[in-house]
């Protein structure tokens, strides 16, 4: 879809190329967000990709073409294109500016009118603002038709500078998901730049970061919060991200106890007190003669029940609620957390008990997320 | 007040005559100064570096005195209505050139380069955002060089261009105390 190779920018009076030998590939459909500090480049990358800065050496190739060869006009035309500061045309309608492409196109105007409308419609505006003049939205609502239109002409790829680098935090939140989602429905390649570390790992399918003219590290959020290449990128992403993302990769099986007390169903409640006694706990896991389980049970329930039952399966309380050996850990907490509970069993394939995860476990993980290192200094030092 | 209505009724085609004239003079010299101005002024924005030396230059030329410049043009252009309407035009081109300069570098330059990005040619975004939104800095030059060339207009009387500047200098010319 979109390849740079080799490619250099040196401005002029300048002898520090802004971007040096740049080498990267942008697969069709995917949402690729440039990062860095001010003036590593990234912005200088962007606009070289519809000619807005000419590039001084290499090639930029969209769709197999090089750009210098085609007309900057026609190819500008071709790609999507919002910037920071929205650039609504004040002495134009939202109507107006949103079809400003198609009528750069000499579309017709009940075509550019249609067009207009189906847009509109993909956010969340009334078709009545379609007549209103610009100043007479909201920041927020100014940048949707900004992104609106860049999409009238359905252009296969959409360039965005720092999009909602000026929108307040909430309304800023709020513009990102809805145009993630937006994103996925009409399926456009994206190319993003922005300076919010957030913002990359929220939107990007890949993150490119970049520093004094030069690619550090190419990779999936995921692939960057965990490995980061260098140092740069480390002290770039935030040692509070690095340190919340930890969690967020963590598989409950990496933490449980594989231990869990349990007590066979067909066991007496008297049987099943000795256990609880035996192990120091309040409740007890129950599983079948495979290790499937059943349910649980705890010591308020064995003294509400033991004068009318015998058996555990007959005062077990049967609510299935369990994880996955294999669901990530930050999911587990928040249920966990969520539903008051001091544990949550866990299992695999057809439902067998593997373990347990109980909040003393938790707090010993956040324990090593905050204090793992210091730890592991100090017994070094000893 | 009798002598009003007598001079009224005596001159009264004549002074319609003139001030038909003298509106014939201005108003040509405005809009041959606003064909040459604006687009002179939108080139300018183009080349902002030597854009102030120019700008300064014109500057200089409008401080010649009005008279002068007639006199100065007799030679190459004779006496008459064209040369009074060039001599007004040269008053024209610079407020109007100015403000038309202002008023484009003033246009918000994002709202440019989102135009660029869309792919306007340079043309249509002269047309489409420049103009348009410049156009009250324009006007405001134009208005303020008219008033001007009104009352300059009158000093076409003496190269033979007419207007209400040939009866203002004949009165005067011609004044008895009474």
């Amino acid at each position: 879809m979109l390849e740079f190779k080799e490619v250099t920018k040196t401005f002029e009076g300048s002898k520090k190329p802004a971007v040096h030998k740049l080498n990267l590939s942008i697969n069709k459909g995917e949402f690729v967000v440039f990062i860095g500090p001010s003036g590593c480049g990234k912005t200088t990358t962007m606009k070289m990709i519809n000619r807005l800065v000419e590039p001084s050496d290499g090639q930029i190739l969209v769709e197999g073409t090089n750009v210098l060869d085609q007309d900057s006009v026609q190819l500008r035309r071709s790609i999507g294109y919002v910037i920071q500061q929205i650039g609504l045309m004040p002495h134009m309608t939202v109507g107006e500016n949103i079809s400003l492409v198609g009528s750069l196109l000499k579309w017709s105007k009940e075509k550019q009118r249609e067009r207009a409308k189906e847009l509109i419609s993909l956010v969340d505006l009334p078709e009545e603002y379609l007549n209103r003049y610009p100043h007479e939205l909201s920041g927020g609502q100014q940048q949707r038709i900004g992104v609106l239109r860049a999409l009238a002409a359905d252009p296969p790829l959409i360039l965005m500078d720092e999009p909602f680098g000026a929108l307040d935090p909430i309304t800023r939140d709020g513009l990102q998901e809805e145009f993630k989602k937006l994103q996925k429905e009409v399926d456009k390649t994206i190319v993003f730049v922005t300076h919010d570390m957030d913002e990359a790992i929220k939107l990007a399918d890949k993150i490119v970061i970049m520093n004094a003219g030069e690619i550090v590290q190419v990779g999936s959020p995921d692939e960057i919060l965990k490995h980061p290449a260098n140092e740069f990128v480390e002290d770039f992403i935030g040692k509070d991200r690095l340190l919340q993302s930890r969690p967020d990769v963590t598989r409950v099986e990496q933490i449980m106890n594989a231990n869990p007390i349990t007590v066979k169903e067909e066991r007496t409640l008297k049987e099943a007190i000795q256990v609880m006694r035996d192990n120091r706990v309040d409740s007890l896991l129950v599983v079948d003669e495979i290790g499937t389980l059943k349910g649980y049970i705890d010591i308020e329930m064995i003294d509400a029940q033991y004068k009318k039952r015998s058996y555990v399966y007959e005062a077990m309380d049967t609510e299935e609620y369990s994880v996955h050996k294999s669901d990530l850990l930050r999911d587990t907490m928040y249920r966990m957390l969520r539903r008051g509970s001091a544990y949550v069993p866990v299992i695999e394939e057809n439902d067998r008990l593997v373990g347990i995860v109980t909040r003393a476990a938790l707090a010993n993980m956040v324990y090593d997320t905050i204090w793992g290192d210091e730890t592991a200094e100090v017994a070094a030092a000893d | 007040m009798e002598a009003i209505i007598t001079t009224l009724s005596a001159y009264g085609w004549d002074l319609l005559e003139k001030t038909g004239e003298h509106m014939f003079i201005s108003l040509a010299a405005i809009l041959l100064g606003v064909s040459v101005a604006i687009p002179a002024g939108i080139l300018l924005t183009r080349i902002p570096k030597v854009a102030d030396r120019i700008i300064s230059f014109v500057g200089v030329l409008q401080t010649v005195p009005s008279l002068a410049i007639l006199a100065f043009l007799m030679p190459f252009l004779g006496v008459g209505v064209l040369p009074a309407i060039i001599a007004l035009f040269i008053y024209s081109v610079l407020p109007i050139l100015r403000n038309t300069y202002t008023g484009v570098m003033e246009v918000d330059s994002s709202l440019k380069e989102a135009g660029r990005g869309m792919g306007m040619s340079n043309w249509e975004t002269v047309r489409k955002i420049e103009l348009p939104l410049a156009l009250p800095v324009i006007m405001s030059g134009i208005r303020f060089a008219t008033v001007y060339l009104i009352g300059w207009a009158t000093l076409a009387a003496f190269i033979g261009g007419g207007g209400l500047g040939d009866l203002i200098f004949d009165g005067l010319n011609l004044y008895q105390p009474s």
